[in-house]
């Protein structure tokens, strides 16, 4: 059961082989089970997580399940749950219970009926590719538990690869769904920007956010993101647009599909095992009938630095409110308010955070907002000019998701350029507010899984997911499970 | 040495009128219970989002073409960055660069008689933004208290060019600035709630030198406050240069218990506010049809009615300016017009600007308060023009409606048998009676005294219980008194 498909899981309710309080008691054990090694969750409440079992459980017996009813799923600690602690792997949360649903939590639990099995591990406030700068510290990659399952969707990502939920939400501002979804053997789905609503997400970049869905195929995501995305009316940058199937395209063939090399992503840079993966998948989307074109994304080696310019200015205002004011952590002892606005914040928030804090501060001062801000939104059009043009040219656009597969802990922790870098080629999708995959496309010589990346126009979520799909029906590697968890 | 030039320009922020906050469903109303009125977004909880209140949007596109001024049909919203207890998100969202309102001006009247003039006052902007709570440091035992309730409000920061000469064109500015945005409905103007709150940039130089360094006077709510400290800025200001001093920008506040200002912060210790667009507001586009939906339902404003009641009414500059100092004043006048007949504009108009305003004033009510409508008075100066009553019994019948004796001025005029007497049979009896009671006053009439005829005068009317028709009383006495014995 623990290997089966959404679509199979749901057929398995329906037609009452399983129960959801024992589908979700099932995931529940093996989380009880396997979780102090992975520490994928960082909180775990089996009384809600049954209740909301029961619940849809009745749903079912009354004929009133959608196709997710009864489905346990892991919630990314980011997205903020009524009577659920929501840290967002920050100490400066460390007991904040929020009172209130994000969008996102009411469409997937409210609406569809699924179960939330707990909050994941992430890193903090999102910020980190490796799932190190966790307040409640790292989550282990299952593939090899002395390495990092990537960031900053870490938790959800170690969870599904370890078959301790079934799938799981992310969310992307420069590749943390793709990274670590390609990290552990994952199919991840960053959509199109303002598809999916912000509301009750906690914001970490706000122009470049985007909740998406962690699962183990193409297929999955696709039943997910259709549950999760759609307009709403609390989040100004959602876009008013009809409600859609993704799944709708599934099946389609791929013949004829011309699928777009940026020369950008094929040179230097990339790990000799992951690009031959990745070239790999390329001969076999030619076998499927799809045409290749070579495309140029001549401004992509600027995403890195403008993100990193971009991200922090934002995230130094978005993490503003936390204060010790109104809730959170509060410094036991100070001596004045601009006191305790510093020790809070010293104490509250972790290194990464501070550093990010530090470079969007300054980077929005006076006398540097129109040499580092203005730059780079400036870069930040060039890029989505790039893409436009590319697009002109191809239907999706493929390349490797990470330069490298999984690193050890503490690799790069101590560098963060380096760990920056684990996005360069996720990071420009972000940017430009498009829509973007990561689906598994092989193994390194260690066994650890490679992730190629597809990167579809806006609104293209659909035919990107077919495309994902056409590939996973004629290969298997995003089958695989990790030892010892079969 | 050449005289002092005092340069004054004035920020104001003007809290709009809607039911609920800029940017979330709270309600704004004033009073309630702390933190009672404050949602997750003005709370700023984790995860919350602002949504632009629509109706704040059109309250300023009233406001851009009252004043005639550029309603921007892209502008954007921006984060301004500080750190304080009652600003909960550490960031006031407000607008920049491109704000909604682009310039525009305010026709001010100043002084009175002789010295009266008019003239314009540039706008340089106005924008939208959001209030901040309140920091409650009473009470709470040396500890600080926040109330979020005002975070969110709505409001209209209204910025001027430095065109203001005098602590009385800032007052009248802000003073035609307070009737207006009541008159177009986006403000209620209540100064003591903190509805409607001026800064004033005080600076002097020697007139045909650069501007002088400003001092911003912060959060002055009534318009004796601003004329205070801009007066008593400006004193402090000239004697500190003429001793040799210098002018430190500065922020200042000022005491209306000892009348003077004090510097709150120096530019040194100014915030870098690190403004940049709003990531969760999309720029907010207008679109001419909105402008021009808007502009059709805009209420005739001031001065347009003003020149109106010129012309269609006969009405002297005086009169028709203090008849539009308000929307409700404009609205009752023209309504008892329409009662009273249009040939008694000018009566009507001497009965709402004296009459009225002198009891509303004894009885501290405004004029949309009024126990006398604007048709009940009309048909008071209806029966004065047709001679049913004198003036004098007007005044009886509008005190009588006053305290609700009966609901109209005929209804009074009838029960209570106050119509005139215009029988000159009946008042030539009156005469002859007083005549022949009075000896004295005859014989002092007709020694030359004209005091003694207004005696006569009222005693005639006073046999006449007030009734009689004061101009045939006057002209019956006079050629009885007259004629030869």
């Amino acid at each position: 059961m623990i290997h089966a498909s959404l679509k199979e899981l749901a057929a398995a309710l329906a037609a009452k082989s399983i129960s959801s309080v024992e589908l979700t008691r099932l995931y529940l054990d093996r989380i009880a089970r396997l979780n102090p090694e992975l520490n994928a969750f960082i909180t775990v409440d089996e009384e809600k997580s049954l209740a909301a079992a029961r619940a849809a459980d009745a749903r079912i017996a009354a004929g009133q399940a959608g196709p997710l009813t009864g489905i346990p799923i892991a919630q990314k600690d980011i997205f903020c749950a009524e009577g659920w602690r929501t840290t967002c792997a920050s100490k400066m949360l460390e007991n904040f219970v929020s009172p209130y649903d994000a969008t996102v939590v009411v469409k997937l639990e409210r609406e569809a009926g699924m179960v939330s099995l707990g909050k994941a591990n992430m890193d903090e406030f999102a910020m980190g590719s490796s799932n190190e700068t966790s307040y409640f510290g790292p989550v282990r990659n299952p593939w090899d538990r002395a390495r990092v399952p990537g960031g900053s969707s870490g938790g959800s990502a170690a969870a599904v690869a370890a078959r301790l939920a079934p799938a799981a939400t992310g969310t992307d501002t420069g590749g943390s769904i793709r990274q670590p979804a390609a990290l552990c053997n994952l199919t991840g789905l960053k959509p199109t920007y303002g598809v999916v609503s912000r509301y009750g997400m906690i914001a970490f970049a706000s122009s470049l956010d985007q909740a998406g869905p962690m699962a183990r195929s193409a297929e999955d995501c696709a039943l997910l993101l259709t549950a999760m995305a759609g307009f709403d009316a609390q989040d100004s940058t959602s876009l008013e647009r009809p409600a859609e199937d993704y799944g709708r395209c599934l099946g389609q063939p791929l013949k004829g599909l011309k699928i777009g090399l940026p020369k950008e992503f094929f040179g230097d840079g990339c790990g000799a095992e992951v690009m031959a993966a990745v070239q790999a998948a390329i001969a076999e989307y030619q076998r499927l009938g799809a045409e290749m074109v070579e495309v140029s994304l001549p401004n992509s080696h600027l995403a890195v630095p403008a993100y990193y310019v971009i991200a922090p200015a934002e995230a130094s205002s978005n993490l503003s409110r936390f204060d010790g004011v109104r809730y959170g952590y509060r410094a036991p002892e100070y001596a004045d308010l601009n006191d305790m606005y510093a020790k809070t914040r010293a104490q509250g928030f972790g290194a990464e955070v501070k550093r990010r804090i530090l470079i969007g501060t300054y980077v929005l001062s006076h006398g540097y907002y129109d040499a580092y801000y203005l730059q780079a939104q400036r870069i930040r059009r060039l890029i989505a000019d790039d893409f436009a043009r590319a697009f002109a040219r191809c239907d999706v656009i493929l390349g490797p998701t990470s330069p490298s597969t999984a690193f050890k802990q503490g690799e790069k922790a101590a560098d963060p350029v380096q760990m920056y870098l684990s996005d360069i080629y996720t990071i420009a999708v972000n940017l430009a507010g498009l829509p973007g995959m990561s689906l598994p496309c092989g193994f390194d010589a260690q066994g650890l899984p490679i992730g190629m990346q597809l990167i579809g126009n806006y609104f293209d979520e659909a035919r990107l997911l077919n495309v994902a799909h056409g590939y996973q029906l004629a290969t298997d590697w995003h089958q695989r499970i990790p030892a010892g968890l079969e | 040495m050449s005289q002092w030039e005092v340069v004054i320009g004035i920020e104001t922020h003007v809290q709009l009128a809607t039911a609920s906050k800029i940017f979330s469903g709270a309600a704004t109303a004033f009073g309630a219970a702390p933190n009672t009125q404050a949602a997750p977004v003005d709370l700023a909880l984790p995860g919350v989002l602002p949504v632009l209140n629509k109706r704040a949007v059109e309250c300023a596109i009233r406001f851009g073409l009252a004043v005639g001024a550029k309603v921007a049909e892209r502008s954007v919203f921006a984060r301004k960055n500080y750190f304080y207890p009652d600003l909960p998100k550490g960031y006031q969202i407000s607008q920049f660069e491109l704000p909604v309102v682009q310039g525009g001006q305010i026709h001010i009247s100043v002084g009175q008689g002789d010295k009266a003039y008019e003239k314009p006052v540039r706008l340089t902007r106005a924008h939208l933004e959001e209030d901040a709570g309140k920091s409650l440091h009473e009470d709470f035992h040396g500890k600080t208290g926040i109330d979020l309730n005002r975070a969110g409000t709505p409001l209209l920061e209204i910025v001027t060019e430095p065109d203001m000469r005098s602590a009385d064109e800032a007052v009248a500015y802000a003073r035609a600035l307070h009737a207006l945005v009541r008159w177009i409905g986006i403000c209620d103007g209540n100064m003591q709630e903190g509805s409607f709150r001026c800064d004033a940039n005080v600076s002097v130089h020697r007139p045909g030198t650069p501007f002088g360094t400003r001092r911003e006077i912060k959060n002055l709510n009534s318009f004796r406050f601003l004329k205070e400290a801009i007066e008593y800025e400006i004193r402090w200001q000239i004697e500190t240069l003429e001793e040799g001093g210098t002018i430190e920008q500065a922020t200042v506040l000022f005491d209306p218990a000892s009348g003077t200002t004090r510097a709150m912060r120096s530019k040194e210790d100014a915030h870098d506010y690190r403004y940049f667009p709003d990531p969760d507001l999309l720029p907010l586009v207008i679109s001419s049809e909105w402008i021009e939906r808007t502009r059709a339902e805009l209420p005739e404003l001031p001065e347009a009615k003003k020149q109106r009641f010129m012309a269609d009414y006969g009405l002297s500059a005086y009169d028709a300016t203090t008849l539009t100092a308000s929307l409700e004043m404009a609205d009752y006048f023209e309504a008892a017009v329409a009662a009273a007949g249009k040939d008694q504009a000018k009566l009507c108009a001497n009965w709402v600007m004296v009459d009225l305003a002198a009891r509303l004033n004894k009885a501290g009510l405004e004029i949309a308060q009024a126990p006398v409508s604007a048709v009940q008075l009309g048909g008071v100066v209806a029966r004065i023009a047709d001679g049913t009553i004198s003036n004098a019994i007007a005044k009886k019948v509008f005190e009588a409606l006053w305290v609700g004796e009966g609901a109209s001025a005929d209804e009074i005029i009838e029960r209570q048998g106050l119509k005139q007497i215009t029988d000159s049979g009946a008042i030539e009896r009156l005469v002859d009676e007083v005549l022949a009671a009075n000896p004295a006053n005859v014989a002092e009439f007709k020694a030359g005294k004209e005091k003694a005829f207004n005696a006569l005068v009222g005693q005639v009317m006073k046999a006449a219980k007030g009734k009689a028709n004061p101009q045939q009383v006057n002209a019956l006495l006079r050629q009885k008194l007259q004629a030869p014995a």
